[in-house]
Order: C-alpha cells, then structure tokens, then sequence
C-alpha cells in the first residue's frame, strides 16, 4: 500500500457519490452533454472525472480493466483502497479505466448477450479535451437528443462499428479533467 | 390478457396492499444511510440505471433489496429513486395522480426523513417525481425524473410465463404473441379493450410494459424531455427510457391506437383534456367525474377555472 493511497476518495462519500452519479446519470440519458465532477483527487495520470466516476461506480463487485497509459503502483494502490475492485483482464471486465490507444482492440472486451445485452464493460476513457469543435467532430444524434449534439470522438469509425451492435455493445464515459460526457451503444455517430 | 392488466383494481391486489407504512416512523434523528440503502447497493442499482439508459426499454436484472416496506408499496420505485436523489432534490409522489394518499404521503415522508429532501406537490416544483399508475397532466421538463413502480415488468409474461422464452422474444424482437393478443381483443370486443399497462415499443427495438398507467398516458411517454426510469422490487427488474425517445403504443393499420377517455368535463376544474376518475358522492351512488391529477386539477381552480359542481364540492370541503 502507498502512503497516498489513502488520500484523494470522497470526503463525504454518500453525498458526494450521490451528487456524482446524478451527473453521470444526465450525461448517459443525454450523449454529447458536458457535466463537471468534482471530490476525487486520484494519482496521477488520472483526471479528476475520471477518479469520480472510478469512485462512484466501482466496487468489490466489478472487476476492472486497468489500461497501460495508467496503470502505475500508485494508481492500483488507490483504486484498491478506495473502491476494493478486483483487476481483470478486458474480457471479464464490467468497467475499464485508460485512454482509448489503451482499449484497442475494442472486441477484447464483453458486449453483452442477445439475452442480455447489459453484460457488456462500461469503459471510462480519458480524452485530452472534450470538444466540440475540431478533428474527428460528429454529429450526434438519437435516444436522449432532441435534435444533435456534436463531440470530438476518439475514433468515430470504431464507435459506429460499436453502434452497429446495438443492442449489444461497449458504453463510453468520456473524462477529462473534471468534465464527463457518455456515449452509450445506442447513439447514432455521422463525421462531420 | 388476463385480468391482471386490464383493470387497475385488479391490478392492485398484488400492488397496493393496506398497510400504513407510517407506522414505521421514520424519524430524521434516526441514523439512516443517506436515502436508506447502503452504498454498495446504491452503487449496484447506479450501474444498472446507466445500463438500462444506454439500452431503452431493455429490462436490466437488479438485485433488489428489502426495504421497510411490502412489495406493493412500489419498492422498485423507491428504491431507484433512493440511487438517484441528491440532498438538492425535491421529490413528489403521486398515487394514481394523487399526492395525498397513504402511499404517497408515507413515501415522501420516507425520503425527506432518510435523504432530506424537500417535497412538493407541484409538478412543475419537483426536480423527481416517482409514481404509481399515472403520468402528470403538465409537460414534464428537462432534468426532471420521472420514477415508476412497476409491478409486473415482462409485458409477455401473459402470454409466455417462461423468462428464458421471454428473453429469447425480445432478443429477436419477436413480438408477434403480442399482436396476436391485442388482436384478440378487437375480435372480441370490436377494439382493443386493454387499457392499462397497454405495450409500447421504445425506439423501435423492445416492447416494454408502461406500468398499469392508463392508455391516456401513453403518449405523453413519447418524445418527454424527461428522464423515465422504471423499478420493479419484486420482479427484479430496471428499465428506463432517455429523453426524446421515440416511444410508439402497439396497434394496427386498421385499429390505430386510441387514448380512450370518459367523454366529459372535470366537475371541479372544468378541464376537458384530462384523464378522470370516477367519483362517488353519496350514498344514492351519484357520480361525478374529477381530474385524476389532483395537482393538475388545483392549479386550475386556483387560476379561476370552474366546473359544474366545483361550487358544491367547494361547501362540502367546508
Ligand atoms: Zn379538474
């Protein structure tokens, strides 16, 4: 265990978590909206949304995917001591932290079942900058909204090949520093 | 479709029992968890709710825990709307469009002595709404909530009591049985008789069971700019439907679907675009029909609007 392992969870883990997953909850019901987390200080590299999110969900019954671009001592320590999530690899996991390099290829991990499509990995997926303006803008469109939102993806072409498995599929939580926005299965995705 | 769908007081033998749950008394000075439930289960049901949005109208298992309270209390409902609420809320419950029953008192007192929550009984005031069998009358908003209790989740399970079976028709979309039952009823009846819990399709993928709300209410599930989130405790299960989902009640090119409401005007706000009860004022069995929207119903009176006998319900209220 790292002495700062310790630090950096909930100071008020009921309010907090419950304040944190309303956020959630909106930006999965509404793709391509921008919420703000706030509680966690995780170790670096993690953002601050990302931690939220980790802190909010997880627990000793989620197994977690740990991507390489963030899969430090210090990092294991504190999801550890925060959350008690076992570490799996991509194929067993429920949730998964890391940059998107780090979930490629994305057919590693669980899409669900036709009889049970929930039991597919939830990925959280560190991105430089949620944008909606610049390289590999799309168009969003489908359950949860109303007319379009536009977002900067990662990899548009991968996340429509996600969707063309609707029902099944891979749901994103997209995080960068303390901004969350979600992607699940059933958006619709068309590059600008 | 048996019985159990098509009325609502049938309905209620399993759904509502009479028990007064303010018996327990629920004291702000008690240390509950924050809403009652435990993290870990808050969390559990957390996961599930993302899981259910990010799949509309598909019915996600959920361990379901035992609350201070019998199943027919709607113990789904609230135990999704205790994942979902915040210190910031303001919660208001409706009992069959009713904010004054025993349920709906009771499970508002729940909530604002475990999570301290400020209630309302103004649609519009209320930042989560959990229900059993209506949908307000007012246009729900953006960021608003809007939690069922469910009683029976699996709108095959009439026809197929086999959940493996029932798993395998959604999967493949196969909701033929379903067609064929609500044809049933215009061979038998000349329409389609059901009129509670009457199926929809979400987003042209699951058919999935509204609750026993009245058909009326059905299309005020499509395209709502709130978040509809659906609890069944006894069943299991968690479904949801995001905002400005494309939510379409099962009919035929012949038989278009039919909100079906009692022709009439309310006798108290005088509307004659809400869904009515029927109610009965004396013992001779006169009956007049009211607004099943209580809130709804006095908020127009309060703005000057007047039925037929508002003055002379208005006396009796004294
Ligand atoms: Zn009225």
């Amino acid at each position: 265990m790292q002495p700062d392992a310790l630090k950096g969870g909930f100071a008020d883990l009921p309010i907090q978590s419950a304040t944190a997953f309303r956020s959630v909850l909106q930006a999965m019901a509404r793709p391509g909206t921008i919420h703000q987390l706030a509680g966690a200080a995780p170790p670096p590299p993690l953002s601050v949304a990302a931690g939220v999110v980790l802190l909010t969900l997880c627990d000793p019954e989620t197994p977690l995917f740990v991507g390489a671009s963030v899969d430090t001592p210090d990092l294991r320590s504190w999801i550890s001591f925060h959350t008690g999530a076992p570490f799996s690899a991509a194929s067993a996991a429920v949730i998964a932290i890391g940059s998107w390099q780090d979930f490629t290829p994305l057919s590693a991990f669980p899409v669900g079942s036709a009889e049970y499509p929930d039991r597919s990995t939830t990925l959280i997926t560190e991105v430089d900058l949620l944008g909606r303006e610049g390289s590999n803008a799309c168009r969003l469109t489908g359950p949860g909204i109303q007319d379009f939102y536009t977002l900067c993806l990662p990899d548009p072409a991968l996340m429509q090949a996600n969707r063309a498995l609707f029902p099944l599929g891979l749901d994103f939580i997209l995080t960068s520093d303390s901004s969350v926005a979600a992607l699940p299965r059933s958006t619709k995705i068309e590059v600008m | 479709m048996t019985e159990q769908i098509t009325t609502p007081s049938a309905n209620d033998t399993n759904d509502a029992p009479k028990h007064n749950l303010e018996a327990h008394n629920f004291d702000a000075t008690d240390s509950y968890n924050f809403a009652y439930l435990d993290e870990q289960t808050k969390r559990m049901i957390r996961r599930v709710l993302l899981k259910a949005l990010a799949i509309p109208g598909y019915q996600v298992p959920f361990a379901s825990r035992e609350m201070p309270m019998p199943y027919g209390w709607g113990t789904g409902g609230v135990q999704v709307t205790a994942a979902c609420l915040t210190p910031d809320d303001c919660v208001k419950v409706i009992d069959q469009g009713a904010d004054d029953t025993t349920n709906a008192l009771s499970i508002r007192s729940f909530f604002a002595s475990t999570a301290g929550v400020r209630t309302t009984e103004a649609t519009d005031k209320a930042s989560l709404i959990q229900t059993r069998h209506r949908i307000p009358e007012i246009e729900l908003t953006e960021g608003q909530l809007l939690v069922y209790q469910v009683p029976i989740p699996e709108p095959l399970r009439f026809l197929e009591p086999r959940e493996t079976e029932t798993r395998k028709m959604h999967a493949l979309s196969e909701y033929g049985l379903m067609h064929v039952k609500l044809y049933e009823d215009i061979s038998q009846h000349g329409h389609i008789a059901t009129a509670y819990a009457y199926p929809v399709n979400v987003e042209g993928h699951y058919v999935m069971d509204p609750s026993p709300i009245p058909k009326f209410d059905n299309p005020k599930m499509n395209n709502c700019a709130a978040i509809q989130l659906f609890g069944a405790g006894r069943e299991q299960r968690i479904y949801a439907i995001p905002p400005y989902c494309h939510v379409k009640s099962l009919d035929f090119e012949d038989y278009p679907f039919d909100r079906l409401r009692a022709p009439g005007a309310c006798a108290l706000c005088g509307a004659d675009d809400s869904y009515l009860d029927e109610v009965i004022m004396d013992d001779e069995g006169t009956r007049m029909y009211v607004c099943s929207d209580t809130d709804f119903c006095s908020t127009r009176r309060e703005q000057g609007h007047v039925g037929d006998q508002s003055g002379l319900f208005d006396s009796e209220e004294g």
